[in-house]
């Protein structure tokens, strides 16, 4: 029994470390083979969708107007998705920051955000000296951020688990496109908008 | 409701496996961005090159899903090279400003960080805006 325990502690300590990159993406694999085995497609941005069919979108936009029977299902993964984030964080949280490389600190610290530092929780998961409930900048930033980023999924039809994973995973040349246009779109904010945009979005408190 | 339970529970199996692999770091992004590490770029390459052998492998051998169907393309698109382009960069333009894409929105939020609420808003009002208005851009 005791050696029971001990492996049950051993694996969970193994599992509490950051998971190497191939670990991850072997993950990731299997969840497409599931939910490819349950008839469904792994994309998650059409939670959104249906969020506002759900929320009554559809009486004034006629693109909301569609039966939600059968997209149920979407719910509980959304549901379980959190849930693993809470899972994750409560009992498998890591010993140490992530372990982000020494330039990219360096790019960070010369704008005035320390590493980890500028996540108050130091896990170094989101720079909470930027998004935070009372810095104005932050919340401007965060909600133009998360409009893009519903707006563009919506229009090409996916996301990162739609087009990047599933779509390149069946080979479809829409959405190899689709994920060069994400690269196109992410090079040119972190290059061009972030070094100085940084600035104004660290509130005093970093 | 059995089927319900197994898609509550990839949901789970998605949510620790985005937090421990780090793929919800705004940094790991911004670090992916730059190309100051090939940490992202891994995860991204076995997950694209695995989910491609596993779905070859499941059409080749005409394995059922377990609604009794083949696997098949689902919802393939007509090729509209401008519109992948631009809607991919209009999405791009938000991922790298907040450092999440709509997975690690809700994962972010079961590790406790409030403000992607936020973030959340901002996506469906994105997504009702697209609904109002977006029809008029190449399709």
């Amino acid at each position: 029994m005791n050696t029971l325990l001990l492996y049950a502690q051993s694996g969970l300590d193994g599992l509490s470390q950051p998971w190497h990159w191939s670990v991850s993406g072997l993950a990731l694999t299997l969840i497409v083979f599931l939910l490819t085995w349950m008839g469904r497609k792994f994309g998650i941005s059409s939670s959104f969708e249906a969020m506002c069919t759900l929320g009554g979108a559809g009486r004034k936009i006629s693109y909301f107007n569609v039966d939600l029977a059968g997209k149920g299902w979407l719910l509980f993964l959304v549901i379980g998705t959190i849930l693993g984030g809470v899972i994750a964080g409560e009992f498998l949280a890591s010993p140490a920051a992530v372990g982000i490389s020494d330039s990219t600190i360096a790019f960070l610290e010369e704008r005035g955000m320390s590493y980890p530092a500028s996540d108050s929780s130091g896990r170094g998961f989101m720079p909470t000296s930027i998004f935070n409930w009372t810095n104005t900048a932050g919340i401007i930033a965060a909600l133009a951020g998360g409009f893009l980023v519903g707006f563009g999924a919506r229009y090409g039809r996916g996301c990162t688990s739609g087009h990047a994973i599933t779509g390149m995973a069946h080979l479809q040349l829409p959405s190899l496109l689709t994920v060069i246009g994400f690269f196109i779109g992410g090079l040119i904010t972190t290059h061009l908008v972030l070094p100085w945009l940084l600035r104004f979005l660290v509130g005093d408190v970093a | 409701m059995f089927r319900n339970i197994s898609f509550l529970a990839v949901g789970i199996f998605f949510g620790i496996t985005m937090t421990k692999s780090e793929a919800i770091s705004w940094y790991r992004i911004l670090e992916m961005f730059r190309f100051e590490s090939f940490h992202m770029y891994g995860i991204i390459g076995v997950a694209v090159a695995g989910s491609a052998f596993v779905i070859w492998l499941m059409k080749y051998t005409q394995m059922k899903t377990l609604d009794d169907k083949l696997v098949v393309v689902p919802n393939p698109m007509q090729l509209n090279v401008k519109r992948h382009l631009l809607a991919g960069s209009i999405f791009g333009l938000g991922w790298a400003l907040i450092g999440s894409c709509p997975g690690p929105i809700y994962v972010l939020l079961g590790n406790g960080y409030s403000i992607l609420l936020l973030v959340l808003v901002g996506a469906l009002a994105g997504v009702l805006a697209y609904g109002a208005f977006g029809q008029k851009l190449p399709h």
